[in-house]
């Protein structure tokens, strides 16, 4: 048994526990445990078009761009190019953070510096499509102000991000 | 030109072999995203919008600290988080703990920590979450701070 655990993967312990914790909801409370399912179902219904695009970003990075390129753009010695290229990508990125981890996470194998994912993520949080939904609830001023500092914040986070990531 | 040269590009390289390669990745991926969505969809079942309506005390630095860290364990579609921070703003919750909550909605997540933590690094996620949940404190100050000069 405590080699079947060993032998075990992180990410099947992770699914495992998860789905443990479903099955406990189905005895506990039932109603609450198909609430949570219809939340999955519209979630995937969500995410499953963005990992279309994330699959034909992923396809399209692999045939174009090579881990030579990938580290001239974003890595160590990428620059201000790198900066740029993580902050436009982070801002026009589409659907939740989540779905982008598998294609920065082969970038990162590629070469890509810590410091540029942690901005690209960041900068997810800055959506031309939903600023109308924030002016109508905020106004104008708090969303100009609110998206011209998460640009700006987004960078020092991934230049902190990335000296504590270095830290052994 | 430019087009020729990629799309020249692009043929020589095995297309079908970078599918397949995308391919494995996310199959490689799946029980993370699946738990993921599955630990997302369970916390969004377990906490109604309504919990968040009831936390916040009236006092500015408290309720600053509260809302960055309700944001942070809270999972959902950003829409979702303008929407609950435009009713607590009516219901006379202040704009900064608000603008906090707001942020570590989006650029925290606790819920997404294990996946972000398998795919990205621990240390990379863990010092990613810490440095953005005091960001967003940081940059909610700064916001309400500027507003009230304009």
């Amino acid at each position: 048994m405590r080699k079947f655990f060993k032998k075990l993967k992180p990410k099947w312990i992770f699914f495992g526990i998860v789905s443990s914790l479903y099955i406990v909801l189905l005895f506990l409370n039932f109603s609450l445990f198909r609430d949570a399912l219809e939340q999955f179902a519209r979630l995937l219904r969500q995410v499953l078009p963005v990992f279309g695009i994330v699959f034909i970003f992923m396809v399209l990075s692999d045939l174009l761009f090579k881990t030579k390129k990938i580290i001239k753009f974003l890595g160590e010695k990428s620059g201000i190019t790198g900066w740029i290229v993580v902050v436009i990508g982070g801002v026009l990125s589409m659907g939740p953070i989540y779905a982008w981890y598998p294609l920065l996470s082969d970038l990162k194998e590629k070469g890509m510096k810590d410091s540029l994912v942690a901005t690209f993520l960041y900068n997810r949080a800055i959506k031309p499509a939903l600023l109308p939904m924030m002016i109508y609830y905020f106004g104008l001023p708090f969303a100009i102000v609110l998206s011209f500092y998460m640009i700006i914040f987004s960078v020092i986070n991934g230049i902190l991000v990335g000296r504590f990531a270095k830290i052994k | 030109m430019k087009r020729k040269r990629i799309w020249k590009k692009i043929k020589k390289a095995n297309i079908i072999k970078s599918c397949l390669k995308a391919l494995n990745s996310f199959r490689q991926i799946a029980p993370i995203f699946f738990g993921l969505i599955l630990l997302i969809s369970f916390s969004l079942a377990v906490i109604p919008d309504s919990f968040y309506r009831k936390i916040f005390t009236g006092n500015n630095f408290l309720d600053v600290i509260l809302g960055a860290l309700f944001g942070s364990v809270a999972a959902g579609n950003a829409i979702t988080s303008y929407i609950i921070g435009g009713e607590l703003v009516e219901r006379g919750v202040s704009i900064i703990a608000v603008t906090a909550f707001i942020l570590t909605w989006v650029t925290v997540g606790l819920v997404q920590l294990p996946a972000e933590i398998l795919m990205l690094g621990k240390k990379f996620a863990i010092s990613r979450n810490i440095v953005s949940f005091f960001m967003a404190i940081t940059v909610a100050i700064l916001t309400i701070l500027t507003l009230s000069f304009i």
